[in-house]
């Protein structure tokens, strides 16, 4: 055991490069986000005064919040149609075309964002929608789904299905046999799928700047759009309290779908 | 649903009428794509039985059993449970339960809950599911383990857990699918002396699915053989052992010598069948519509008796017994019995299993050894080949 656990020089070399090409600009920002200075790049001392002007900036303050309710309602619908999807593609009758409709789901993975936010642009455009929240909101229901469809679908295909039969067996209709007995087996999945579909949204500027409107902007736009006229230190506040918000969720998905994966352990067949 | 929870206390009021069988099948067919996995069965299960569908792999008696649970449904036929057709129902809606193969158990739920899961489904008041639920834990020996999660058990303790779970409801027949598969060899022979003990007591009805012939022999009062979606035999263990109706369910159920010929000479309640490996046979009579054309007879190994000098002679009967000259060509001995394969004199091989009933081996023969190979004539099963 104590073998296997000691690295090689190489191995500790590689790693620290490795995590250092990783973290280096990360943390670069999160220490500068303490500069007292009002140059970015120069070194003035310990301060918390970046974040005070950031939670005293009101244009700033009201991109976050927009952020914030379009990341909770986007990942809520997103997860709501991402399982009912991976139930029907994982447990209902085959369907002809059922290839292609799970192809089509999985799609907007590997679709360009930029694409994906012309495109609905142009619908809403077409449609005549008020760009603002609510275009932003389904434009990244769109994104996010498919993402949590995959989570769900997976979770999902290493169940047994004898536990639903066994639930209807005992007296469950298929509906009730799915709340009962699907449904809490598969909820760790659920979980971490509404929380990946969270941080995705949260961090998402292309889509956004493509369906968003005027007086709406989310943060990321608002930080772009700052950035562009040059880096002001509350930048790198900002940016330290979303990286620490999103390691949050990161840390609690990923707990979840290892409380997911150890259940799956003993449901599995003997 | 609540209504068609049997009420019955150990399977006795909420049966049909005597002489009614429990459960009727009528022709029933179930084709996946192309692939008829059953093919037309028809079978009658009496109230209070313990039957098995016994068959190779693939041979459809799962999907017979999925029928009747509600899995699937039939094609063509009719499913009758006290009377009532219930072919299309939903398996909720059918005095049925499970045990399935690997058990199935809820692993978010404790042995209890998983007890009581059918019971609250039933809207059973919550005491009399809590002491239906200790009732059930005492009678598979489960005291103490209630809280436990499934993946906390062992594996003859998770059976035990699917078996209480699928008698919770008392179902008018409980449908178990390769109960014992997953336990290992000393635990399945005991497991299944307590399932036989349980059904006696519950007077239940338990269909059995299982490939293991030695299991069904041992648990199940008749048999149904599968082959192809059909079945082949529905006898009584015995039966099914000592008069097998085909070849091919002769060589399914234990070992058998099997020797192919044609009818030569009737004589009263003998027939003479010439084999080309084991010459003229004397048989009995065999079973009508069988007697014409190409036959196979068939002797289990435990039929055929060895010894040094032709048969031991039994008074006036010596002319009926088949004697057959050979030379020992391999041996295999179990424990209990030894198996002798005797090269015969006349081409073939046939095997004889004589029980080791003397410690040391004065009566084993060894290898190369010229003995007699013998059996009755009654001991001889013909088969058409």
């Amino acid at each position: 055991m104590r073998k296997v656990s000691r690295l090689s020089r190489f191995n500790i070399a590689s790693l620290a490069l490795g995590l250092a090409f990783l973290y280096l600009p990360i943390l670069i920002l999160v220490i500068y986000s303490f500069n007292a200075s009002r140059l970015v790049t120069v070194w003035g001392g310990w301060s918390l005064r970046w974040y005070h002007e950031f939670f005293n900036d009101r244009a700033m303050i009201e991109a976050a919040w927009m952020s914030l309710r379009v990341a909770v309602s986007s990942a809520t619908i997103a997860t709501l149609l991402g399982t009912l999807a991976a139930v029907t593609l994982s447990r209902g009758e085959r369907f002809r075309g059922r290839t292609l409709f799970s192809g089509m789901l999985y799609a907007p993975l590997v679709m360009p964002e930029v694409i994906t936010g012309l495109s609905l642009l142009l619908l809403f455009v077409a449609l005549n929608a008020e760009r603002g929240f609510w275009t932003v909101t389904i434009a990244h229901t769109t994104l996010t789904m498919c993402f949590v469809a995959v989570v769900v679908q997976s979770r999902l295909g290493s169940l047994d299905r004898s536990l639903e039969e066994a639930a209807m067996d005992l007296g469950c209709n298929p509906v009730r046999a799915f709340v009962a007995v699907t449904l809490p087996l598969i909820a760790p999945a659920i979980v971490a799928g509404w929380m990946l579909a969270f941080t995705l949204s949260l961090d998402d500027l292309v889509i956004a700047s493509f369906t968003t409107g005027p007086g709406s902007a989310t943060l990321p736009i608002r930080i772009y759009s700052e950035v562009r006229l040059g880096v002001k230190p509350e930048i790198n506040a900002i940016c330290t309290l979303v990286i620490a918000l999103i390691a949050v969720v990161i840390v609690i998905a990923s707990l979840a779908s290892k409380l997911s994966s150890s259940q799956g352990e003993s449901a599995a067949p003997l | 649903m609540t209504d068609e929870l049997p009420k019955i206390d150990a399977g006795g009021d909420a049966l049909p009428a005597a002489g009614q069988p429990l459960l009727r099948i009528e022709g029933v067919a179930k084709t996946f794509g192309t692939f008829r996995a059953v093919d037309g069965v028809s079978l009658d299960i009496k109230a209070g039985e313990f039957f098995a569908l016994l068959g190779p792999s693939g041979c459809g008696k799962t999907t017979l059993l999925r029928m009747l649970a509600g899995f699937e449904a039939p094609d063509e036929g009719r499913i009758l449970l006290g009377g009532r057709d219930i072919a299309q129902a939903l398996p909720h809606e059918r005095p049925i339960n499970m045990m399935f193969q690997n058990y199935a158990l809820f692993p978010h739920l404790s042995v209890r809950d998983n007890i009581a899961f059918g019971l609250k489904r039933a809207g059973m008041a919550r005491g009399d599911i809590a002491t239906r639920v200790a009732e059930m834990i005492a009678l598979v020996k489960l005291e103490g383990l209630e809280k436990r999660k499934p993946d906390q058990l062992s594996g003859g303790q998770r059976q035990r857990v699917a078996l209480a779970r699928a008698l919770a409801r008392r179902p008018q027949l409980l449908l178990l699918d390769e109960p014992l598969a997953a336990l290992d060899k000393k635990l399945r022979e005991s497991t299944q002396g307590e399932l036989m003990e349980l059904q006696r007591r519950l007077g239940m009805t338990f269909i059995i699915v299982t490939h293991d012939q030695e299991e069904a022999m041992t648990m199940a009062s008749r048999i149904g053989v599968m082959k192809a979606g059909k079945l082949a035999q529905v006898a009584s263990p015995r039966e099914l052992y000592e008069a097998p109706r085909s070849r091919w369910i002769a060589e399914f159920v234990g070992d058998i010598n099997l020797f192919d010929g044609e009818s030569k000479l009737r004589d009263g309640h003998r027939l003479i069948i010439g084999t080309r490996d084991a010459g003229a046979l004397v048989v009995a009579e065999p079973r009508e519509g069988v007697g014409a054309g190409k036959l196979a007879v068939a002797i289990r190994p435990e039929k055929v008796k060895l010894s040094r000098r032709g048969p031991v002679s039994v008074a006036g009967r010596e002319t009926a017994i088949n004697s057959l000259d050979g030379v020992v060509a391999d041996i295999c001995y179990l424990g209990g019995t030894t198996t002798y394969k005797v090269k015969l004199d006349a081409g073939g091989i046939v095997q004889a299993s004589v029980p080791n009933s003397a410690r040391l081996d004065v009566d084993a023969y060894s290898l190369n050894q010229h003995v007699v190979a013998w059996f009755t004539p009654d001991d001889c099963v013909v088969l058409q080949s």
